[in-house]
């Protein structure tokens, strides 16, 4: 009897689906136009997720009312900016560049910058360090000397 | 020196940022500090009209219009909501005060459940419509329950609250906006 709920256990994930929420689609090309520009659209309710997955409560309004909408004839572009208009611009995936997001899109660039010009700095100043050591005349004498001995060290392993 | 002592001053910076961020997440939800809440683009604009039954006698419409020349507030609410059993004995006590009209929305319930909870723990509001579809509410931007919108003497929305009406943000936000609404 144990096995047997174990079994039964084992169909378990079987049921664990997890695909497109499914809604009454009762004109596939329409629906498919819907998925497309709800793919673009945030759920609010369960963060990075599509409108177009999501299951939530939320989002099934949201896909009902964009349904709606193109069955009343208008433009994905006029969706869009009616969901703006409610929710933000947070709805977007993919914000647009303007006075409020700026920030968002150049903070990379200036990161960049910032960083860059700290390499070159720390570069730089290497450079200096090292063009420093120069050798003076009796460093030359001593060098040569240790490299004679070493020389002729060398000439006496391999002679032995 | 200043080798060690520059990235762990960064890193203390972050991770004093880090832990402000997640320390003590109640409260800071409680202050309106969720991080997912979103700024509503809805706020400084016209609240947007619907014409929605009474949940007590559905053969009356309530339009926004109605209120036009006082300052009120709009909260959306549910039976199957959790929070809103929070905030319902904060809206009890205001309507004790009965310093501006309280307009309940009764969101995406069956009109029996929302009837019952307001006969069981008590009716805080001036009227309540309800929303059966969402779709109305829909327009203000609604996603989650409770949510609250102070709406001023010309029907333009001032304030949006996404969360449970608690003492502290109503007496650090809500009422002194209310005040100076008013006295415009």
């Amino acid at each position: 009897m144990r096995y047997f709920y174990i079994l039964l256990m084992c169909l378990l994930p079987a049921f664990a689906h997890a695909g497109q929420a499914k809604d009454i689609a009762d004109d596939p090309v329409l629906e498919a136009r819907m998925i497309k520009l709800a793919e673009k659209v945030r759920c609010l309710v369960c963060q990075s997720e599509p409108v177009s997955t999501s299951h939530s409560d939320w989002s099934n309004d949201v896909r009902a009312i964009m349904r709606d909408k193109m069955k009343a004839g208008a433009t994905d572009q006029e969706i869009m900016d009616m969901l703006v208009e409610r929710f933000g611009k947070s709805v977007l995936f993919d914000p647009p560049v303007d006075k409020e997001t700026m920030p968002l899109w150049a903070a990379p660039f200036a990161l960049l910058l910032i960083g860059g010009a700290l390499l070159v700095y720390q570069l730089r100043k290497r450079r200096g360090l090292v063009a420093e050591a120069e050798l003076s005349a009796q460093d030359a004498a001593r060098a040569a000397l240790l490299l004679d001995e070493s020389a002729s060290n060398q000439e006496k392993d391999t002679n032995a | 020196m200043m080798r060690f002592i520059l990235p762990f001053l960064l890193f203390a910076i972050l991770a004093g940022f880090l832990f402000k961020g997640l320390s003590n997440v109640n409260n800071n939800l409680e202050q309106g500090k969720d991080p997912r809440e979103i700024a509503s683009p809805l706020v400084d604009k016209a609240a947007p009209d619907f014409s929605l039954p009474l949940l007590h006698t559905p053969d009356k419409k309530f339009a926004p219009g109605e209120l036009k020349g006082q300052v009120w507030l709009l909260n959306v609410w549910a039976s199957w909501c959790g929070a809103c059993k929070d905030e319902h004995p904060v809206l009890m006590e205001l309507s004790k005060q009965n310093l501006l009209p309280i307009v309940g929305v009764d969101y995406k319930d069956k009109r029996e459940d929302g009837e019952a909870v307001l006969s069981k723990v008590g009716d805080p509001y001036t009227l309540v419509i309800a929303d059966a579809d969402g779709k109305a509410f829909f327009n203000y931007g609604v996603y989650g329950v409770p949510e609250s919108y102070l709406i001023d003497k010309q029907g333009i929305i001032r304030y949006k609250l996404t969360g449970a009406i608690n003492a502290q943000n109503w007496s650090e936000k809500l009422l002194p906006l209310i005040k100076e609404l008013q006295a415009k």
